[in-house]
């Protein structure tokens, strides 16, 4: 499928961030192409969906919508295709795909995040997979993941997740935490747990979540954790979350049969003898989100970790722009955020590279200048927010990456 | 595992899909057509999708977007694909991704 002219730009990931470009530069007037592994268009929001202000936001729709979009735009999407190599030649890139080779002059990786584990005894069993799997595969592809399931790690996710899984008709278990060890640390205590939860405490519609936050302040989290969460778990959306409950191993000959559970205090220390065992068919383990960033390094972009934004995330200004020329980031590559912040940051980049291309005029300046604008509005309005702070962060970041481009140009830093 | 037929918030599948005979470690089963296969036998109740190479130890999906290469498995034709993005197809003949001789690692395991 190699085309006879270049692109003039070609996504790789065809979901919110990646759609949402591939309109915006479209409609001013670019040659658009949009590749994605997955075998339909429109990313994780397939699956998304959760309830706001008395309705219910539908991920699937917004895909939808922007899907409309490109077919009417002439974007041309290709799914099933994976990419796994990028290379500058000349003025171009070259993409080696897993349907042949793909060039285009400008290229932006909307390639999104993966999921961290969270490993404990019994996690290679099958019937245990990560959070988003279970998504995947209860509200993209319509089959339930099991009868009965427990959720390990406490988090955003969790807690967005198990809330559609329920209206799916998936019975939880219920949400504990995974054990404190090497690879988990200290946000899996009861203490640093509730810690993030206060960030999504207006996500939930439960009385008890909103009280959570100023009664956990005023009393100290460990009071807290500790005199206040039933060791049978506070029921959020019907599911039980239970903060003083770790999962210690996930027990099955040929599959998934049962969790073995434990009692910990506020610190997160097992209190002896209070194993026992919960009967479940499936188990999703939550460990949280990290930039899904390879190709970017395939292409040579340096990188800065950034524990806010999820982990290693490729060098980039607010305009989307790496030093590499003539790539360019949106959505979570750059940082882990929700699908409204990863659609603004799309349309921003779509405006970048046109700019950069020459094609928005004298005004382009101003173009990018209200689309950086919309990023923050969309940010600062979020009700899935992933890390309390992320502007801040991001301001860091952007601080950070300026002072490695002027770096790299030979300016000396003043003081 | 269950299929969900009318999904209480985002409706029914919109793309009706066709019925299709399929085979896994030679036995006949049914799914739908583009399904990806790890969902067509997901929804027949297995979860068994390779054997560890060395240990030969059962392995299932894990995170059903093609990044974690857990679900690897053979379809006559194709090699070795990923079951959780590879459309299921008509009369496909699958079989799971399998432990390999000893011999190749040296190694003995309990």
């Amino acid at each position: 499928m190699t085309p006879a002219f270049p692109f003039d730009l070609l996504i790789v990931g065809a979901g919110p961030a990646g759609l949402s470009a591939a309109v915006e530069a479209a409609s001013r007037g670019l040659c658009v192409a949009v590749v994605d592994e997955f075998p339909e268009p429109g990313g994780r929001m397939l699956g998304q969906f959760h309830e706001e202000k008395g309705h219910w936001w539908v991920g699937r729709q917004v895909a939808e919508q922007l899907l409309d979009k490109c077919s009417a735009l002439g974007v041309k999407i290709r799914c099933g295709v994976s990419v796994h190599s990028i290379l500058r030649s000349g003025a171009e890139w070259v993409l080696k795909t897993s349907e042949g080779s793909m060039q285009a002059r400008n290229v932006l990786l909307a390639t999104g995040s993966a999921e961290i584990p969270h490993p404990l005894p019994g996690w290679t069993l099958p019937g245990v997979m990560s959070i988003g799997a279970a998504q995947v595969m209860a509200n993209v592809h319509y089959v339930k993941p099991g009868r009965r399931g427990l959720i390990i790690g406490v988090n955003v996710l969790a807690m967005a997740i198990s809330r559609e899984l329920s209206v799916s008709g998936v019975s939880i278990a219920g949400i504990v935490l995974p054990g404190i060890g090497p690879i988990t640390g200290k946000e899996a205590s009861p203490k640093e747990s509730l810690k993030e939860l206060m960030g999504l405490a207006h996500l939930a519609p439960s009385p008890l979540m909103r009280i959570g936050g100023k009664a956990a302040n005023a009393l100290g989290m460990a009071g807290f954790v500790s005199r206040f969460i039933p060791r049978s778990g506070i029921k959020i959306w019907d599911i039980p979350l239970r903060l003083r409950t770790v999962a210690v191993s996930i027990n099955g000959r040929s599959q998934v049969q049962s969790v073995t559970l434990a009692d910990v205090n506020g610190e997160g220390a097992v209190i002896p003898g209070s194993q026992r065992e919960e009967l479940v068919d499936f188990v999703a383990i939550a460990g949280g989100l990290y930039p899904l960033a390879e190709l970017a390094s395939v292409a040579g972009c340096p990188f800065v970790y950034a524990e806010e934004l999820g982990g290693h995330v490729p060098v980039h200004d607010e305009q989307m722009r790496t030093p590499v020329e003539g790539l360019y980031v949106a959505g979570n590559i750059t940082g882990i955020e929700s699908a409204l912040v990863a659609m603004a940051q799309g349309r921003l980049a779509a405006a970048t590279i046109s700019g950069d291309t020459g094609l928005l005029g004298q005004h382009h300046d101003q173009e990018v200048q209200e689309a950086m604008q919309d990023v923050r509005r969309v940010r600062a309005s979020a009700l899935i927010q992933f890390r309390p702070g992320i502007q801040e962060a991001r301001d860091q970041f952007y601080r950070k990456c300026g002072r490695f481009q002027r770096e790299k140009n030979g300016i000396k830093e003043e003081g | 595992m269950d299929r969900i037929e009318n999904h209480p918030i985002l409706g029914p599948r919109k793309s009706k899909r066709e019925p299709v005979d399929f085979t896994f470690n030679g036995e006949k089963w049914a799914g739908l057509k583009g399904e990806p296969i790890a969902a067509a036998l997901l929804a027949v109740g297995i979860r068994t999708l390779r054997r560890h190479e060395e240990s030969g130890s059962p392995r299932g999906l894990y995170c059903s977007i093609g990044h974690c290469m857990e679900c690897r498995l053979n379809v006559q034709g194709k090699g070795t694909v990923r079951a959780c993005l590879t459309p299921l197809e008509a009369g496909m003949c699958i079989s799971e991704g399998e432990r390999l001789p000893n011999e190749i690692t040296g190694r003995r395991l309990p």
